[in-house]
């Protein structure tokens, strides 16, 4: 059977989540392997060398570089404090003495007997990962980190931005048609995840921002719109380190665009349930796409498990949604895959799939199309 | 050994492509070519494994066996194999370096020159009078984390405290490579010489340090090749061994496995240096724009990290601005509608445009893209700055100074277009106009697109440093560029000068291969095309009053031109090109200048979005 490989969005109703969480630099890991965590609890940490202040002492004390080490009042590894002396000239007859002081609290590092300049190391900054999502310890990373399995949602969204965040999950338009409003975003909304229907205005968001919910899911944004929430043009799609209380995940794309049905339905499904997000966005070789986790416990879980790496391909009777102009965010199933390239309006010679489109069967490129990846 | 068949790959971030170039009938030529998806991340994380699914496509297609389980056979046996297999290498995001340098313009600027030679990506240039205080630069190093660092300062025997005070900076950022954590990171030194041994005492321990030739060893000189050499070393020593099975690639080549913009880079200025001729060759990729010119017989390559046609597309948006964007579209589109639209393809890379408003906005997009790439290129590719120039009293008069652009439009002879948006456009006739009013070049000047962008695999060829078969292999990248890489588009015409509305500018008389002759009368602010195919024909080119066609204001040239797929573009429109800011007007000229060269000939704009 005819057969293409389409990138896709994963939009699962159950699945195995492996996490992997990993410190910046070694460290300790101070979780086991099977400790189930939660997603405040901390399963790893470091300290990142602090940071470093330059001194040039010859230069403050007007003396030759060879003379430096002459003029420390202070060795390689002494700690200092703050104001504490680290230098001084001999002066004239013990007179007239000039001396330099340490900027920062921390430790000697280097004296340099060519430049005359003294290296100060602050003290280390220590770091801390947090679990993200609830779950089981599958493996532990010997001093570097671990990776967390858990079953439940998992939704990949196309663009966002933010970090990681959580909450509950709150729906609070009638479909996925419906827009976030400003009105929508009440008090109550804090420290959710707030899912909406084809799009959120700025004004909305910045509302959002400012009640503090924790992150929005909605299907489109405006992109000349970000410049105002971001301070700066996005040029290429690398986010997730931006300082946002609300992180924000589209699912389809920019501009208005209701959300997928499969989307909107599972999300609409798990109302209320405890949700981690990610906005983090990476589009480049090794793509990063932001995602919804949803761990289900127990009774919740149905057993209809879905390995969340496998994929397909598109074939006869996938459902894709075209992801370019002129049908862009349509969705439709595949009926065709002819091998052969065909001419398109833009005399462009493509690969090209049949779909069919509210009964209607259109010629669209392969290369426009996203398969939705449902279980 | 005499080669027969070679078999090269390029391993990009996206693709693996794999060309089959085989000796027939006494000339080497491009006989199959296949591709496949790189591997180098998860699930696979092996780049050998895209590298034989794209081999595997070139063996079904020349029917015999190149590869036995696993191996690529090499030497041939027989009818299975192939003499030799080489590769470039552009995966996980190239080579990313940071270079240091006493003084900004100078050695900063050599090190630069050096590190972008060897084809990498300049992250940062780091010097002493760069106007950031050591904390800053520290943090910035530590922020980057490049896979290597290129540290230069002073001349030979000059004052050794600048360069060692930049080593300290390292030492004290102790920088972690970006790949992997269980190496140190690579530091080459290519300063004073003098100052070599305190830099060993700094950086010895916490790097892995290299040390080489002085890149500037006196100030009136360059010495980049030693460092560029070093550079390409390890970055197979280092970088590559951190990709994931690029051990066993590299064990399976028979030349050392270069970056991809290197092996570009090489292969133009053996073009120019052959010719004899001043080439730029630019690639147009989702991500960068690479630009390579040789002029004065000085290569010069740059790299614009962040313009590109999907990943970066919007950074091209950002920096062009809208307007400048839609200056080249001949029909009105809503501006918000239209950032929107361009955003999409940033999120969704991979599109293509379906409709035709979709490909002149995306052919828009990239004029911009090449014409600040050039930009960049420009005030890159200079003179030596710091050299004081012996002058004579005429000089005194032309005002020359150090640091100026190498970049003579005017003296350019070949340039060549590669990139998806180049190389695959509809109609090379769209090709031909995105080079001619982005790179804008004056008097006569050749226009290539690279076919299937195998000018990085036909680099490394011509690179071979094996006795044995580097002079084949020369001779086979040479003949395969030539016949089967370039795709020729003709040439470019366009005067300069002081133009008049509707002055004649040029008159050209043409006498064809097959004796036939023909006059064109071009006038000011008009743009036509004739068509010729790729061969010679002799051209005696009469500029208007005041104009220069190549050879000074109102000199006549006789000389040989060549046509090619397109044919002859006679460009009247002015140097440089102004385009009406009132929007009739504009739409009015683009259409008009659309169906000179029979560019969009099916744009009906508006008739779906």
């Amino acid at each position: 059977m005819a057969h293409a490989y389409t990138p896709g969005l994963k939009v699962l109703h159950e699945t195995k989540i492996n996490k992997e969480r990993r410190l910046p630099l070694k460290g300790t890991v101070v979780v086991e392997n099977g400790t189930t965590v939660q997603p405040d609890d901390i399963v790893a940490k470091t300290d990142l060398p602090g940071n470093v202040q330059m001194v040039n002492v010859a230069n403050q004390l007007n003396i030759d570089a060879d003379d430096v080490n002459d003029a420390m009042t202070v060795k390689v590894g002494s700690e200092v404090r703050k104001d504490d002396m680290i230098a001084e000239t001999k002066g004239l007859f013990g007179m007239f003495k000039s001396n330099v002081t340490a900027p920062v609290d921390g430790t000697i590092e280097v004296i340099s007997d060519t430049t005359g300049q003294v290296v100060i190391r602050e003290a280390p900054i220590p770091v801390e990962i947090d679990a993200y999502m609830s779950g089981r310890i599958k493996e532990v990373i010997p001093e570097e980190g671990v990776v967390i399995e858990s079953e439940g949602v998992f939704i990949q969204g196309i663009f966002g931005i933010g970090g990681e965040s959580r909450g509950d999950l709150a729906v609070i338009v009638k479909d996925r048609e419906e827009e976030i409003t400003e009105e929508l975003i009440t008090s109550e909304l804090a420290g959710k995840i707030v899912v909406g229907g084809s799009f959120i205005s700025l004004k909305a968001y910045k509302k959002a921002i400012q009640m503090k919910v924790a992150g929005v899911v909605v299907g489109g944004f405006n992109y000349f719109d970000l410049e105002d929430i971001l301070g700066y043009t996005l040029g290429v799609a690398i986010t997730g380190s931006e300082d946002l209380a609300t992180s924000l995940i589209l699912t389809e794309g920019y501009g208005k665009i209701r959300m997928g049905s499969q989307t909107f339905d599972l999300l609409k499904e798990h109302h209320g349930k405890f949700t981690s997000v990610n906005g983090a966005t990476q589009i480049r070789a090794g793509v990063i796409r932001p995602e919804i986790v949803i761990p289900l416990s127990g009774d919740e879980l149905k057993g209809d498990h879905k390995d969340a790496h496998a994929s397909e391909g598109i074939q006869a009777g996938s459902l894709v949604r075209v992801i370019r102009a002129p049908y862009f965010g349509r969705m439709g199933k595949v009926v065709d895959l002819p091998s052969e390239l065909r001419k398109m309006e833009s005399e462009t010679m493509v690969r090209v799939a049949i779909i069919e489109i509210d009964g209607e069967n259109i010629e669209i490129p392969r290369a426009n199309l996203e398969m939705v990846e449902t279980d | 050994m005499k080669l027969r068949s070679i078999l090269a790959t390029d391993c990009g971030s996206t693709t693996t492509k794999a060309i089959l170039i085989e000796k027939i009938a006494g000339e080497y030529r491009l006989a199959f070519r296949g591709e496949a998806p790189t591997t180098v991340e998860a699930p696979f994380e092996d780049v050998t494994k895209g590298v034989l699914n794209a081999v595997m496509e070139v063996e079904e297609l020349a029917g015999r066996k190149l590869i036995d389980g696993d191996n690529i056979i090499t030497p041939r046996k027989g009818d299975e194999g192939v003499d030799i297999y080489i590769s470039t290498s552009s995966a996980g995001g190239g080579l990313q370096m940071m270079v240091a340098g006493v003084v900004k313009g100078m050695t900063g600027e050599s090190a630069q020159r050096a590190a972008l030679g060897a084809g990498s990506i300049v992250m940062d240039v780091l010097a002493s009078n760069d106007g950031r205080k050591p904390h800053e630069k520290i943090e910035r190093i530590r922020q980057l984390r490049p896979d290597m660092i290129l540290l230069s300062g002073g001349i030979d025997g000059g004052t050794t405290k600048h360069v060692v005070e930049l080593a300290e900076i390292l030492a004290a950022a102790n920088p972690k490579p970006r790949l992997g954590t269980s190496y140190k990171l690579p530091v080459i030194y290519a300063g004073n010489k003098n100052a070599a041994d305190k830099i060993k005492d700094t950086l010895g321990e916490i790097t892995d340090l290299d040390i080489t030739e002085n890149i500037r060893p006196v100030l009136e000189r360059e010495n980049l090749k030693p460092s560029r050499d070093k550079i390409h070393d390890l970055f197979m020593e280092h970088v590559m061994q951190q990709a994931p099975g690029y051990k066993k690639l590299m064990s399976w080549t028979d030349a050392p496995i270069m970056p991809t913009p290197g092996a570009v880079g090489a292969l133009i200025e053996m073009v120019a240096e052959k010719e004899n001729i001043s080439v730029v060759g630019v690639d147009i990729g989702g991500a960068t724009t690479d630009i390579f010119s040789v002029f004065q017989k000085q290569f010069n390559r740059t790299v614009s990290a962040n313009l590109g046609m999907s990943y970066s597309i919007c950074n091209v948006l950002a920096e062009a601005g809208l307007k400048n964007v839609l200056r080249w579209v001949p029909f009105d589109i809503d501006e918000k509608e239209l950032t929107n639209r361009i955003g999409n393809k940033m999120i969704r890379p991979t599109t293509v445009p379906q409709s035709m408003e979709e490909l002149v906005i995306e052919q828009a997009i990239a004029r911009e893209a090449l014409r600040l790439s050039f930009i960049q290129h420009k005030s890159f590719a200079v003179n030596l700055k710091g050299v004081q120039k012996e002058r004579t009293i005429s000089d005194a008069f032309e005002q020359s100074e150090s640091g100026e652009s190498l970049v003579d439009m005017m003296d350019l002879d070949l340039l060549i277009g590669s990139g998806g948006v180049l190389s695959h456009a509809p109609r090379r006739e769209q090709s031909a106009r995105m080079l001619i009013d982005s790179f804008l070049p004056e008097g006569i000047t050749q226009l290539a697109v690279d076919s299937i962008f195998m000018m990085p695999q036909l680099g490394v060829m011509a690179n071979i440093q094996k006795e044995e078969i580097a002079e084949d292999a020369r001779m086979a990248a040479i003949e395969v560029f030539e016949k089967d890489c370039l795709i020729r588009l003709g040439s470019c015409l366009a005067p300069v000068g002081q133009y008049k509305v509707g002055a004649t500018v040029l008159i050209t008389e043409l006498t064809l291969s097959n004796g036939e002759t023909q006059t064109h009368v071009l006038k000011s602010g008009d743009i036509f095309r004739i068509k010729i195919p790729y061969e010679p024909v002799k051209a005696k080119l009469t500029p208007g009053k005041g104009m220069n066609i190549g050879a000074g204001k109102n000199e006549v040239i006789e000389t040989t031109i060549y046509g090619g797929v397109v044919g002859i573009i006679f460009d009247g429109r002015g140097r440089p090109l102004e385009i009406s800011s009132d929007p009739k007007t504009r739409i009015s000229n683009l259409t008009n200048w659309s169906k000179a060269v029979n560019e969009y000939p099916n744009l009906n704009p508006n008739s779906e979005s």
